[in-house]
């Protein structure tokens, strides 16, 4: 009897331990109901695993935006509190945290994604549950959602505008090289149109995985090509294998013209100035441009995280989406999407690349495209700016 | 495809194989000789490439004349690092798990996921730049269609003179003699008065060692960051596996052969396509030769 | 769910009501705890890590009692997910409603192709998409697509008696062409997006909170038969027959058996498991990934089992339950950090509980009789 009644104790006591080891609607100590005179925003980047190199500046930038509109006041008298979460690299992690940002948290607008897939993964989240994403990277285009606000270029904002400039300026035969991925594979896709449209040749085009680091076979085509102009659509830390690569094959912005489109001021400090100096990029924004509202911003981000840290264009458009976000809801005196995304149709921002506004329908901005060459310093020297290009994300071809 | 290109492209494999050689020789000895699979051997490369960016740094701040030879530096300092930091691994934990290696895959496996958390936390989240030393830059012309880049004649030579010295390490000294007795025979060699437990510490930190070298010396190659390792470690794991353990010679061969596929494919096909079909054909060729195309012995398990 | 090493009547009986106990301890805490205190957020969690769970149940099976570790799991757990995201997909394209996706297929003119095809050029349904539109294809294809690899591949290789490390690092190759190639292909796969943004299962929308339940409900109810299926195969004569396989292979050879057809079959099942598991995975995240494929989720399905412990089935359940889980409160409370505990628990369990917790409720319950006299 007393053996019945020991086992009895062991399974109902092993249960509550199994019970116990699984807590899963556990407090969540950040969902604490808001107070009446704050409102919150998500921050959706990845902090850990292979993109967070790219990512985890660009939540800088954000957390800066919003620490200087608590500083004067808010939105709308609310003060802002951010929360952060991380996607972790991963597509569905970023799928479940956005249905956490939107489902518990009931932020109003959420700042993040990086990656195209990150922004695919969560899309559908945020059109069923009727979220706000404001996504700060440059990208291939080919998406306009209700619920999401493209701040950075689509691709027929930089790459046409490139091509145009180079094969007016540089030469007809080119090379293109990228990552084997959807952004390179259209940004190329644009870039042959208009080179066939233009009567330039193409005598190369090659894809790597992400990630590669061995580019020496690609190096011997280019040369056995002998293109005028190499056009670089590798991304991530591929980039530095690329560049370094290149310059030991003798290969330099000295006696080619290479122009990049992801290559921005954050990567060169990866891949060390002396690589890529005198190479050509082409962003929306760069650190070094002239105005008021560029210093300011530049001057700030240097305050807060420390003098030698630089921006580059995806920081900027996750700096000026914070401040596009707070404009709207005052327009719109409403946190609510809907309204907020109407009172964005046209919005202007003195921005630090300048005054930009959202396009009437199609979620996008209204950009510059910049064409520029690295200095020693790994600084831009501007070289073109072209008008404000109207946002196409379904271009013609 | 002209001659300038042949010999270009011949060079382009010759310097992928010796990539793979200084990569793989680690890995080779410790999974061969040990039986360990060591999967944070990524994370040790990166270690050892970080170990060479505070080298440059150390140069540039406090003996900026001497900073030419800053490199040299940074490799035997990632070799010492890397080595002293794999002997206490092997102490603290890898021992433990010498019965059970497919345990041993996994722990290093948690192990590999903390190092890259402590790099991106303590270092930079981001890549670092690790400046090469000038006389590494540039190429050398042979003939006005072929030039050789420096940095890789210097991973060749580097790479020939690892893999002599470790092989007449582990053939020609005392301290090889014991590796390979305990290797060959353990409780054999306990009796004849060979301290196992410091021959098993000091091979396994070899292999860490081995592979800070080759982390230090891809510096001038490739970017130096948090998830560094994750782009070697596959490409480690199937020279050694491909080679077949247990020879260090079927190793270096097999370095060569994937060398040679990957130089030739990646000219002819896209880059993905040359990757994805070089994975393939080790399977195909693991099919016939199960233990790998060089293996010595029959099978162990 | 113990090896029987030395099974006397009693233990056995013991045993056995030890294992009943805790199967329906499982299903009680799956089909009415969980649904009664969670959310339908948390709830969506937990059903998401539950079909991981289906992938820790196969690897149980195959390392656990037949010795080998694979690490290409995440290759199944692929197919499953992408077969699924296949016909989601094409469902979603035929009556494609929401702007984006109007906006799409007006663009291309290409109504009634995934969105992904369209802007890859990709004009025609490539052939082996079509037999996606029939859910029952879809769901045959599931439960016989992914074993068949699976025999095929672990015959030719236990065959030729490639085994231990060889045939972990197979696998793990093969996770890795696996993800390069479904990269690669972005025209007819998706590529590193994925495929993404379903609307409808059979007609009924994906996000209500009801359809929610019900996915919740059958995951859960797949979940349950799947352990109960490994446990008969466990306890069937094949069961043993490969225990010892695992102990000593060259006695059962020698005993006239075929080692690689047991563990090619089990290696089979396990596969199939895995591929029920993605396919719902699919349905409860709403995309098939390829960083579902690759390596790192292969490895890290092997340490849900590692954690619930390799030789219970229902152990590898909660091993999934769990460090998803801890995964998720890690990442939303201590951001920086949660990578370093994933990491310290794969070295923790490795050394010092190698048969996780079921084991170490083994022990416990060993001492407690043995206390008992």
């Amino acid at each position: 009897m007393s053996n019945f009644n020991r086992r009895q104790f062991i399974k109902t006591s092993s249960a509550i331990a199994a019970a116990s080891a699984l807590p899963f609607p556990m407090i969540n100590i950040r969902t604490a109901g808001a107070q009446a005179n704050t409102v919150k925003v998500g921050i959706l980047h990845s902090l850990t695993g292979t993109i967070a190199i790219a990512e985890k500046s660009v939540v800088d930038a954000e957390q800066l935006a919003i620490e200087e509109l608590n500083k004067a006041g808010g939105v709308s008298g609310h003060k802002i509190e951010a929360v952060v979460e991380d996607g972790a690299s991963d597509w569905p992690t970023f799928a479940e945290k956005a249905r956490k940002l939107i489902e518990k948290d009931k932020v109003a607008a959420v700042f993040g994604c990086y990656t195209s897939a990150s922004r695919k993964a969560v899309l559908p989240v945020f059109e069923k549950s009727k979220g706000l994403l404001y996504y700060p990277t440059y990208y291939e285009g080919l998406e306009q959602s209700p619920n999401i606000m493209y701040t950075a270029q689509e691709a027929s904002q930089s790459v046409i505008a490139a091509m145009d400039w180079l094969m007016k300026n540089k030469g007809k035969t080119f090379y293109m090289i990228g990552s084997d991925y959807i952004w390179p594979r259209t940004t190329i896709k644009i870039a042959k149109a208009v080179l066939a449209k233009g009567g330039g040749k193409l005598v190369g085009e090659d894809y790597y995985p992400l990630g590669h680091i061995e580019f020496s076979s690609a190096i011997n085509k280019i040369k056995g090509a002998k293109p005028d102009v190499i056009l670089n659509c590798v991304v991530g830390g591929s980039n530095v294998a690329f560049f370094k690569q290149l310059t030991a094959a003798g290969i330099t912005g000295k006696n080619q013209t290479v122009l990049s489109l992801a290559v921005s001021e954050e990567e060169v400090s990866g891949i060390g100035a002396d690589n890529t100096v005198d190479t050509l990029t082409c962003m929306g924004y760069f650190q070094s441009l002239k105005n008021p509202a560029n210093e300011k911003f530049v001057k700030s981000f240097k305050a807060k995280y420390g003098a030698n840290r630089g921006v580059g264009d995806t920081l900027e458009c996750g700096y000026i989406s914070v401040h596009l976000w707070k404009m709207a809801a005052e327009k719109a005196k409403s946190f609510d999407v809907e309204k907020v995304v109407a009172a964005s149709s046209n919005l202007e921002i003195d921005a630090p690349e300048g005054k930009v506004k959202f396009h009437a329908a199609n979620h996008h901005l209204w950009k510059h495209a910049r064409i520029g060459t690295f200095q020693p310093d790994g600084q831009v020297n501007m070289i073109y700016e072209s008008p404000l290009i109207e946002p196409n994300p379904f271009p013609k071809l | 495809m002209n001659l300038d290109m042949m010999a270009m492209q011949a060079f382009t494999g010759l310097s992928i194989f010796t990539i793979l050689t200084l990569m793989a020789l680690g890995l080779a000895i410790v999974f061969g000789l040990m039986g360990v699979i060591n999967m944070a051997h990524g994370e040790l490369m990166a270690m050892g490439a970080y170990t060479t960016y505070f080298t440059s740094l150390f140069f540039a701040k406090f003996l900026p004349g001497l900073f030419g030879i800053y490199f040299l530096v940074g490799i035997v300092l990632a070799f010492f690092v890397t080595f002293a930091f794999g002997w206490i691994l092997e102490r603290g934990l890898i021992r433990f798990l010498y019965k059970r290696p497919l345990d041993t895959m996994l722990a290093t496996w948690g192990l590999s996921l903390i190092l890259q958390q402590l790099y991106r936390q303590f270092i930079n989240a981001k890549e670092v730049e690790v400046t090469t030393v000038s006389w590494l830059k540039g190429a050398w012309q042979v003939t006005e269609g072929v030039s050789l880049p420096l940095s890789r004649l210097f991973i060749i030579g580097l790479a020939v003179v690892t893999a002599i010295a470790v092989y007449m390490f582990l053939y020609r000294t005392r301290w090889g003699l014991r590796i390979r007795a305990v290797t060959q025979n353990r409780p054999m060699a306990g009796a004849a008065g060979i301290n196992t437990e410091r021959v098993d510490a000091f091979t396994f930190a070899l292999g860490c060692g081995l592979a800070g070298i080759a982390g230090s010396s891809f510096t001038m190659l490739a970017s130096t960051g948090p998830t560094t390792g994750q782009a070697y470690i596959v490409d480690t794991f199937i020279v050694v596996v491909f080679g077949g353990v247990e020879s260090l010679l079927g190793t270096i061969a097999s370095a060569f052969m994937i060398g040679q596929m990957q130089s030739w494919f990646e000219y002819s096909m896209s880059g993905s396509m040359a990757r994805a079909s070089i994975l393939l054909l080790v399977i195909v060729v693991l099919y016939f030769r199960p233990n790998g195309l060089f293996a010595t012995k029959v099978r162990r398990a | 769910m113990t090896t029987p090493a030395t099974s006397t009547p009693a233990t056995n009986i013991r045993s056995n009501l030890w294992g009943v106990g805790s199967y329906l301890l499982l299903a009680l805490l799956l089909l009415v705890v969980f649904p009664l205190a969670m959310d339908v957020f948390r709830l969506g969690l937990a059903a998401k890590y539950m079909s991981l769970a289906f992938c820790a149940v196969g690897i149980v099976l195959v390392w656990g009692y037949g010795g080998i570790l694979s690490l290409g799991q995440g290759v199944f757990f692929g197919l499953g997910s992408y077969f699924m995201a296949m016909f989601l997909k094409l469902e979603a394209a035929a009556n494609a409603d929401s702007s984006s996706g109007t906006a799409l297929s007006a663009f291309f003119g290409t109504a009634g192709l995934p969105d992904f095809m369209a802007w890859n050029s990709v004009e025609v349904l490539p052939w082996w998409w079509e037999p996606f539109h029939h859910v029952s294809f879809t769901i045959l294809a599931i439960l016989i697509g992914p074993p068949l690899v699976a025999f095929i591949l672990g015959y030719v290789n236990f065959r030729k008696r490639v085994g231990g490390v060889y045939f972990s690092i197979v696998t793990l190759a093969l996770s890795a062409i696996m993800a390069i190639v479904i990269i690669g292909q972005q025209g007819y796969t998706g590529g590193v997006n994925g495929i993404t943004d379903f609307k409808t299962f059979l007609g009924m929308d994906l996000d209500n909170e009801r359809a929610k339940f019900v996915m919740y409900f059958i995951t859960a109810g797949l979940l349950l038969l799947c352990v109960a299926a490994g446990a008969f195969i466990l306890r069937s004569r094949l069961g043993r027959v490969l225990v010892a396989i695992r102990d000593r292979e060259d006695r059962v050879r020698f005993s006239g058996y075929d080692p690689a057809m047991f563990k090619a079959f089990i290696f089979a099942v396990a596969a199939m498991f895995s591929a029920i598991g993605g396919a719902m995975f699919t349905i409860q995240v709403g995309l098939a990934s390829p960083s579902l494929v690759g390596i790192v989720p292969s490895v890290e399905m092997v340490i849900y089992a590692a954690v619930g412990g390799r030789l219970s089935l229902i152990g590898a359940v909660y091993g999934a339950l769990l460090v998803g889980w801890a995964k998720t409160f890690f990442s939303e409370n201590f951001v920086e950090y949660w990578f370093y505990f994933i990491g310290v628990l794969f070295v923790v369990v490795v050394m010092f509980l190698p048969t996780g917790l079921a084991g170490l409720l083994d022990k416990v319950r060993t001492r407690m009789r043995r206390a008992e006299g």
